[in-house]
């Protein structure tokens, strides 16, 4: 029997030092790593249950103007906390675009953060997998690959990063804060995750035993709010992964882009900031030329990692929207269909 | 016998019939409640687990599995091997009639699938047999598995479906196509689906020496009860079978599967009751699904968009061990009126388990093909897709030449396109675009689907009190057959709903048939009828030999069961109580048996459908691709409804089974290990509420004095036909793209430059 310790420390220091123990996880609501658990994909040999420390479920407001928001915060609450879901509005559409309802309602902000791929392979014990098991090859490869990476891929690993909510938060700059046992640090959302390089077991550049306490989104991020959107392109109009995403914050003074945040979902093994083509916005007019330019300086870099060159026209053309949904200014409340294209108007007309 | 407790019939105002009333489902607050007890909801004093071992390869062979691990796992009882397992009275490979499919019981090491059961570890509680099975850990000898309709060579199977022709021909094909003023020739692919029931296959199995109770959902109570006493070799009535509930079925839980059985064996080995159920994934692999097709449509018409010529192939997939042929190209013998059509199949064997029936078989698949080419042709003669299929109506069976039954299509297409607004339609596609500035698109689709029936039996008998009992082995997939064949069982007895008990879903009762076909409710249903007919009719003779009676003497003009009492055909001023016929002649009770079946002389004259037009309009991103259905309008007539409400839930859902078809369902099978990659139900994809639009269905009215005596044609299935095509249409209309491979996703309306 795969029989595991299971520990429910009350304090962050008990915590850290329940999970310096080789083999130990820390266990949120379990949406994704009891899953794991269950198909043999990991198996930890203690769980550190962190839901009942105290003071990880507040969502702060920082002098600075910022936000932080406890590693607990269930995604559903920070989603419809109405505060931040006005600051932040395209977080909180991410947020929820995500999974569905029912486990919105459990999951948290570090367990969103720390979720793995859903490359099918991954998941099915019987395949080959360079993430579950280092230097098995990777059955992706050769196999169905039709939603796996196009940026950022590695021989090893073409797995993308399932998560919505960390699209908008590598976009707004975000930083995680990060508890361990010599103390704390903090790192930009976006260097967080790990592109697969021949490590593709390593997600991210957490150590063994460090907890994610918080995550803090700075008060610039709220300037953005004007002009903020998540779109999520999916198989099904909800309950669905991204096929891919685009997170696009604008500040637009006198007519002109004097600020552009763009980032991608599904299409990397990370969440994938587009910095070229914020470069490319800013001091531009927000229209079509523009954005077709940002869309092409993000996907520059992009190829097909299997039969699935689609995404990288698919990716261009959602930045477009997501630009130019986020230039007609951020709806004032969150659609019906969070993050859908059919939430919105079509915009521009695509014959132009 | 069955012990569940119906709700009371819901008031409703009654006009002389039962039948025709939307009654509610009489099981709903027992479901909404949680009190509907499932197979795997039973618990037996004594019980143990049973937790199966899969196969993670898809050919080849078990060389090793680690017994003795599993055996020392606390908890563990036993494992069950093909070297360990209670001897069989018939070799699980054998095909003594056409409904018998081969099944995996342990028979010996080959792998013939991924999921095929390899051993089963029964254990004091589900955790230990769950763990006794991992540590199992079994080696294989692995043989590249044939995956994919390419996946091996061809062959011409010998029938399809069931029985049905491989192929046939009408007319000569290739001359009237070579003649034709304008053509065309397309390829359809359908992908591999697995019924998906929210219910997952269960059984409780308990043996009290050569006698079997069971729990466990069955469409097929007494084929279930005899394909277990083949196996064990014990008589069918050693055997009680408890399904009073199924949690959908679909075809999955029309015969008894592997599993099912793997769960009695387990029982009959360790001497104690065991429960057995499968988990989601072990789902896709022992119980059936829809195989995948690739079918070709060559279409011929002359100058005035008459069609001249039809011929649909179509390749489909078996198992590497067994026969079951989806007859999709069926589908184009009914529908329009080509003076030449041929259908043929081709199959590839794979390394799967064995395809079986789903909801819709062969129609489903072979109508968003033949739907699809209809549509093509259409816009190659520049008609409108509506009035292309009229000027091709078939008025008589096109492959037989047989008159219809009744056929009230044409009132389907003019009530459906009416409350659409088709008239509306641009005929060239990308035209209508929403205030929103999406692609608009709007598709019509001809839905049909046969109008079968099976063999029943039923029970009805009049007590003294005046109040009734109709028994019938009836299975309730959660179509509602609890309220609509209480329904049937009201008017056969002549009583009112509330007055009469009924009885179903036990292997006891008497046999009703398969709920399947759509035919349950016209086979069962016609069972129950003649047996309250019969039992009415005895009564009456009580009666009218009675010199006490008041209708005594009226043999000739014959009395009429109405309200409970029986009343003189030519003066009902004549008439008298159940409760007082009996009680004069001493009877506590009186009954009389039925049956319901097909009537060959009928058969042999008419060809006997459902119809009905299928209007759907599909909104499209126009840069992004995504894919929305907005509307659906269905209009159906498939004969007298006998529960309005009901045949409405099926004919919705038969229209998001379209939906799904068109744009979802698919499972993905890895091409070269043959295993599944999305056996669960986050990445299988089936419409979530937000997929579903307003949806709107009529029902037209429709008599069919040939059928059988109730009218009763079947509204379980052809809801999927005729949609899935209309979606497919509407598709093309918004975009201008016709994708034939279905399901249609975001990439397939991406590629093409949408400028
Ligand atoms: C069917 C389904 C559909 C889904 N669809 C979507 C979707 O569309 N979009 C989307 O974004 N997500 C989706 N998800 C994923 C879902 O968002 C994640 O499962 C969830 O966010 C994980 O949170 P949790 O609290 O349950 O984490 P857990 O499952 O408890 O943990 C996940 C991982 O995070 C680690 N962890 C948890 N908390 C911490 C911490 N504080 N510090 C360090 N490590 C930690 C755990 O050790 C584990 O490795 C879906 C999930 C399912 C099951
Ligand atoms: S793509 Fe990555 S996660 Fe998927 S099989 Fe390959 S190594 Fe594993």
């Amino acid at each position: 029997m795969k029989t595991f310790d299971y520990v429910r420390p009350s304090t962050v220091v008990d915590a850290i030092a329940a999970a310096a123990a080789p083999g130990a996880a820390y266990l949120a609501a379990g949406t994704n790593l009891l899953d794991l658990m269950k198909g043999g994909v990991v198996s930890p040999k203690r769980l550190v249950d962190v839901t009942r420390l105290p003071g990880l479920d507040r969502i702060e407001r920082l002098p600075d103007g910022g936000t932080r928001i406890g590693a607990l915060v269930r995604n559903a609450d920070l989603a419809h906390d109405s505060e931040f879901a006005k600051s932040y509005p395209a977080v909180a559409e991410a947020l929820l675009s995500g999974a569905s309802a029912q486990l919105r309602n459990a999951a948290t902000v570090g367990g969103n953060l720390m979720q793995r791929t859903r490359c099918s392979y991954f998941y099915d014990a019987a395949s080959a997998c360079n993430k579950r098991s280092p230097g098995a090859g990777c059955d992706a490869r050769e196999g169905e690959n039709r939603l796996h990476a196009v940026l950022g891929w590695s021989d090893a690993c073409i797995a993308t990063h399932p998560s919505d909510f960390c699209v908008p938060l590598v976009a707004l700059d975000a930083v995680v804060e990060i508890e361990g046992r010599d103390g704390g640090r903090e790192i930009p959302v976006q260097f967080f995750h790990r592109l697969p390089g021949d490590a593709p077991e390593r997600d991210s550049v957490l150590e063994p035993g460090e907890l994610i306490v918080a995550v803090r989104l700075p008060g610039e991020a709220r300037t953005f709010a004007a002009h903020a959107r998540y779109l999520k392109l999916r198989e099904r109009t909800s309950y669905a992964f991204a096929v891919v995403s685009a997170a696009a914050c604008l500040k637009i003074e006198q007519g002109i882009i004097k600020d552009a945040r763009l980032a991608l979902g599904g299409v990397a093994a990370k969440p994938w900031r587009a910095r070229e083509a914020e470069d490319a916005l800013i001091g531009a007019h927000p229209d079509a030329a523009a954005y077709r330019w940002a869309a092409e300086a993000a996907l520059a870099g992009a190829k097909p990692s299997g039969n699935n060159a689609f995404k990288i026209e698919l990716a261009q053309r959602i930045i477009i929207r997501a630009l130019t949904l986020a230039a007609t200014g951020t709806p004032a409340r969150i659609p019906a269909l969070p993050a859908s294209p059919f939430s919105s108007a079509a915009g521009i007309p695509h014959n132009v | 016998m069955s012990d569940i407790r119906l709700t009371e019939a819901s008031s409703h105002m009654r006009h002389g019939s039962n039948i025709g009333q939307p009654l509610t489902r009489r099981d709903g607050i027992l479901k909404v409640t949680g009190q509907a007890r499932y197979a795997a909801d039973n618990h037996v004093p004594g019980m143990l687990h049973a937790v199966l071992a899969v196969s993670s390869v898809a050919r080849g062979r078990v060389t090793f599995l680690d017994v003795e691990a599993a055996k020392r796992h606390p908890g563990v009882v036993d494992v069950m091997t093909p070297v360990h397992k209670p001897r069989l009275a018939e070799d699980p490979d054998a095909k003594t009639h056409p409904f018998m499919f081969r099944l995996e019981l342990l028979q010996d090491d080959t792998v013939r699938y991924a999921n095929q059961a390899i051993a089963v570890v029964i254990a004091e509680t589900l955790e230990s047999a769950t763990e006794g099975a991992a540590l199992l850990a079994p080696r294989y000898e692995t043989q590249p598995a044939r995956v994919g309709l390419d996946g091996d060579k061809s062959f011409a199977p010998p029938a399809v479906g069931v029985g049905n022709p491989a192929e046939v021909r009408h007319g000569d094909v290739n001359s009237a196509l070579t003649d034709a003023s304008m053509r065309i020739e397309a390829t359809y692919e359908t992908p591999a689906q697995y019924h998906n029931a929210m219910e997952p296959h269960a059984i409780v199995a308990a043996w009290d020496g050569d006698t079997l109770s069971i729990d466990t959902p069955s469409q097929g109570l007494a084929m279930a009860q005899a394909r277990i006493a083949g196996l064990f070799g014990i008589p069918p009535s050693n055997i009680h079978i408890r399904s009073p509930f199924l949690g959908g079925g679909f075809g999955s839980k029309g015969l008894i599967s592997g599993p099912q059985i793997l769960g009695i064996m387990a029982a009959r080995l360790v001497g104690k009751p065991v429960k057995l159920t499968l988990r989601r994934e072990q789902m896709y692999g022992p119980v059936g699904h829809r195989a995948p097709t690739r079918q070709t449509l060559r279409v011929g018409m002359d100058g005035d968009g008459r069609l001249t010529a039809i011929d649909h192939h179509a390749r489909t997939a078996s198992s590497s061990f067994d026969d079951f042929f989806e007859p999709a190209a069926d589908a184009s013998h009914t529908l329009y009126a080509s003076p030449a059509i041929a259908t043929s199949h081709e199959v590839v064997r794979l390394d799967t388990g064995t395809p079986l029936f789903m909801r819709a078989p062969g129609e489903a698949p072979g109508s968003i093909a033949l739907e699809s080419a209809i549509d093509e042709a259409a816009w190659m003669c520049g008609m409108d897709p509506l009035a292309f299929r009229l000027k091709n109506y078939a008025d008589v069976e096109p492959i037989t030449g047989k008159p219809f039954s009744s056929k009230a299509l044409r009132e389907c297409y003019a009530q459906g396109a009416e409350r659409f607004g088709w008239a509306r339609r641009p005929l060239k596609p990308r035209q209508l675009r929403d205030e929103a500035g999406f692609l608009v698109g709007w598709g019509v689709g001809t839905a049909t689907f046969p109008a079968l029936m099976f063999a029943a039996d039923a029970r009805a008998v009049i007590r003294a009190d005046g109040s009734g009992l109709v028994e019938s082995g009836a299975h309730d997939m959660g179509q509602g057959a609890w309220t609509a064949l209480a329904q049937i069982a009201a008017d056969g007895l002549g009583l009112d709903l509330a007055q009469v008990e009924f009885r179903a879903g036990t292997s006891d009762l008497p046999d009703a048939g398969i709920a399947g076909g759509s035919a349950h409710t016209a086979t069962a249903g016609m069972a129950i009828h003649n047996a309250g007919a019969a039992v009415t009719a005895k009564l009456a003779d009580l009666a009218m030999s009675d010199e006490r009676s008041p209708l005594f003497g009226a043999g000739n003009t014959g009395v009429i069961a109405r309200d409970g009492r029986l009343y003189r055909r030519d003066d009902e001023s004549w008439s008298e109580d159940y409760a007082d016929i009996l009680t004069r002649a001493g009877l506590a009770e009186i009954e009389a048996r039925g049956k319901g079946g097909m009537d060959p002389a009928a058969q042999s004259i008419y060809a006997m459908h459902a119809h009905g037009a299928v209007f759907a309009e599909v909104k499209v991103d126009p840069d992004l691709g995504q894919v929305r259905v907005s509307r659906m309008v269905g209009a159906f007539a498939a004969g007298r409804i006998i529960n309005p409400r009901l045949a409405r839930s099926q004919l919705f859902g038969g229209m998001i089974w379209g939906i799904s078809f068109a744009l979802h369902e698919e499972a993905v099978m890895d091409p070269r290990s043959g295993r599944l990659l999305n056996a669960n139900l986050a990445e299988y994809h089936v419409p979530v509420n937000a997929d579903v639009p307003s949806l709107d269905v009529l029902t037209v009215e429709e008599h069919d004095p040939y059928v059988n005596a109730l009218g009763i044609k079947g509204v379980g299935e052809i809801g999927v036909t005729g949609s899935a095509g209309a979606i497919a249409n509407a598709v093309w209309h918004a975009t201008g793209f016709r994708v034939r491979r279905f399901p249609i996703r975001i990439g397939d309306l991406v590629v093409p430059a949408s400028d």
